[in-house]
């Protein structure tokens, strides 16, 4: 039994250590997408982000100095987005697609560069200065659920993010608007709402959590930068928006689905069991897809989630 | 209409930035001299900054630069998938004039036959794969010696018997690698078992990472790996545990827990063989160097190994030089059935078909 809650423990443990980034980037994007803007540029934002905050850390030993750059540099590429979608209508896809293969190339070249001259500008082998997992006393002492308290602090601080986004999408007027917005441009402007500036606003203040999910990978589950460090998580990000079907609360599940999928099928191939680790790493794929049948099929629910009609359209403010 | 081309233009922009950053690695063209150099280009599975395999392959390039100067230019191209964009990037350096083109990859195999049956001038050189034309060659390394050296140390070294192992595919190459450790662990230590994790991966940093801690849960306190990062070693590092690195000297990268690596060094096989190129002697062969031919070696140890290991290694090695290799019976399988018998030494042939673990490997071989 105590073997059995140990595993639990370190199960959970490692999960929410692989969440971590991918739950920041899943809000942020919930946020962008909530304003009708798909922001397919997640995977170059976050290895933006991630390189940024690794060459701070080196330079300054100052890893929350480091969280702040990769949140800028998040920030900075979403207002690129927001410029090119918004202001220029241009297709959402394509900008998206653009900010992914310029940020893949661009971290990998400032990765080469960014380092001190006596290593070639090479960052990749180098250590700085990251956040170490801290437990809080007495509570990561509990059986299974200590494991919550025995995180890095930029895991604690989803804890506190996650029900704040939530009261802050469903239960403010700033948060309604936002999601009229996405649901409804023209309505919302009728009614008054700036909606170029909410786009922009929630564009980039999701841009800067995503680059922020970023740099938690290199500063703390994965100390150090190698280059695609992301390894394609900016993509299972756009899934798990549609897997927590838009909302904040329901974004902890997800990134706990898809980051412990691998705790669990390497445990199991290491106790020597035989079952099939491809099943497995399919699991939250098909999830999602059987979660966007539903959705399709089924329109009042998609309704009720809300699942931002307007998604992905610009909007212009002349069209009838 | 305005708006239109507004938005077009700053894709454009975009465009270029992409184009710009993916640009960075390549090496500038040659401006059609006089005396034309001869010209070489790589193809890379991964970037040169991942200090394993790639970064390795990227040695051998410098150290072919160093010793041609002008004579020869080199290029490569980063982070090419094993699909048909290989194939269009071979395609484009054979028509651009390169005389010699590396593929240092398994998958581009099929691709280079193809592309190399189009360009009977050029010669290909396609490591780890068995494909070969009059003008595409195959290279490879017994890095499966060096492995069976490693494994001497983990296995005195390790303090509980359990040695974990992360590995990314179920072929060949990595079940060689796994059983030729497994023996020299054994050898040592006949009561230690390696446990294998199977990443599906060559080369993505956390999910590496995460066999690694799967592994250290299960009480491993010696980390070997078969993938293109450190970050096993990174992770075995952060739990005070040892480990044994692959492809580049890791120690240098992550310190002295790591404490030795079966490595790769191309250097001198690629100067050898464009230097055949260049003098018009080059022929089509399978070349599979070992520890004989420099191709493989054993990182230099870290001080945490005393003494009386690294005589046991240094006998060993002595022992392959000498002709005895690794798998010359008698080996006992997995599943207790004889895999070598006594007196017999397997032929490259088998070595390069192996698809069962030896004894002493805790693990299973998915079917495909």
């Amino acid at each position: 039994m105590t073997e059995f809650s140990a595993l639990l423990t370190s199960i959970l443990t490692i999960t929410l250590q692989a969440g971590t980034s991918l739950t920041y980037a899943t809000l942020g994007e919930i946020y962008t997408e909530r304003s009708g803007v798909l922001n397919l540029g997640l995977e170059g934002m976050m290895l933006l982000g991630a390189v940024t905050a690794f060459a701070t850390s080196y330079y300054t030993d100052n890893p929350w100095l480091a969280v702040l750059v990769a949140i800028i540099v998040g920030g900075l590429l979403a207002t690129v987005h927001a410029f090119l979608t918004v202001t220029m209508r241009a297709n959402q896809v394509v900008s998206g697609l653009s900010i992914t293969l310029f940020g893949t190339g661009m971290a990998n070249f400032l990765g080469q560069r960014l380092g001190p001259p006596e290593y070639g500008g090479n960052l990749v082998g180098l250590v700085a200065e990251s956040f170490r997992p801290t437990p809080i006393p007495f509570l990561s002492g509990i059986p299974v659920l200590g494991a919550l308290f025995k995180q890095d602090i930029l895991t604690y601080g989803l804890y506190i993010l996650i029900p704040l986004a939530w009261y802050y999408l469903y239960k403010t007027r700033n948060g309604l608007n936002l999601r009229a917005v996405g649901e409804d441009p023209q309505t919302a402007d009728a009614m008054g709402i700036n909606v170029f500036q909410v786009r922009y606003l929630y564009t980039i203040f999701g841009g800067m959590l995503v680059g922020l999910g970023g740099a938690h990978l290199s500063l703390a589950y994965a100390p150090g930068w190698t280059e695609n460090i992301t390894g394609g998580r900016g993509w299972i990000v756009i899934a798990l928006v549609i897997f927590a079907m838009w909302n904040p609360a329901r974004a902890i599940l997800g990134a706990i689905l898809f980051g412990g999928i691998n705790a669990v099928q390497f445990r199991l191939q290491a106790a020597g069991t035989t079952f099939p680790a491809a099943v497995l790493n399919m699991l939250p794929y098909l999830l999602t897809i059987i979660v966007l049948v539903i959705m399709t099929w089924w329109e009042a629910l998609s309704k009720r989630v809300g699942a931002p009609a307007a998604l992905s359209k610009a909007y212009m403010r002349e069209d009838k | 209409m305005k708006r239109k081309f507004w938005s077009v233009l700053s894709l454009v922009v975009i465009l270029g930035l992409v184009l710009t950053g993916c640009g960075g690695g390549a090496a500038p063209d040659g401006g059609g001299s006089a005396d034309e150099p001869y010209k070489v280009a790589l193809v890379y599975i991964g970037p040169p900054g991942d200090l394993g395999w790639t970064y390795e392959h990227d040695r051998g390039r410098k150290a072919v630069e160093e010793k041609f100067g002008d004579t020869v230019e080199t290029t490569y191209i980063e982070n090419v998938e094993e699909g048909p964009d290989s194939a269009r990037v071979m395609r484009q350096y054979a028509q651009e004039g390169y005389d010699m083109i590396f593929a240092t990859s398994f998958g581009y195999m099929d691709h280079m036959y193809e592309v190399a049956q189009e360009f009977p001038d050029v010669k290909f050189e396609h490591c780890s794969g068995f494909k070969t034309l009059d003008n595409m060659a195959t290279y490879f390394g017994r890095i499966y010696q060096p492995r069976y050296l490693s494994g001497i140390v983990a296995g005195k070294m390790t303090q509980n018997n359990n040695i974990g192992y992360v590995a990314a595919f179920p072929i060949p190459e990595v079940i060689r690698g796994i059983n030729a450790f497994t023996l020299g662990v054994r050898s040592v230590n006949p009561d230690a078992e390696v446990h294998v994790v199977w990443t599906n991966t060559w080369y993505d940093p956390v999910i590496e990472r995460e066999a690694a801690v799967a592994l250290l849960d299960g009480g491993a306190d010696i980390i070997a790996q078969h993938q293109d990062t450190t970050e096993p070693q990174k992770a075995a590092q952060e739990r005070g545990a040892m480990s044994i690195g692959y492809d580049s000297d890791m120690r240098a990268f992550v310190g002295d827990t790591v404490l030795t690596s079966p490595i790769w060094n191309w250097g001198s096989y690629y100067i050898n063989t464009i230097q055949a190129g260049k003098d018009g002697k080059w022929e089509t062969h399978q070349f599979w160097g070992g520890l004989k031919e420099g191709v493989v070696e054993l990182a230099e140890m870290s001080p945490k190994v005393p003494q009386d290991v690294r005589d046991l290694v240094a006998a060993a090695e002595k022992e392959i030089l000498d002709g005895n290799d690794v798998f010359c019976g008698p080996i006992t399988a997995q599943d207790g059935s004889v895999f070598v018998a006594e007196g017999q030494c397997m032929s490259d042939g088998d070595m390069l078909g192996m698809s069962v673990f030896v004894e002493g490997v805790v693990g299973t071989i998915p079917e495909d």
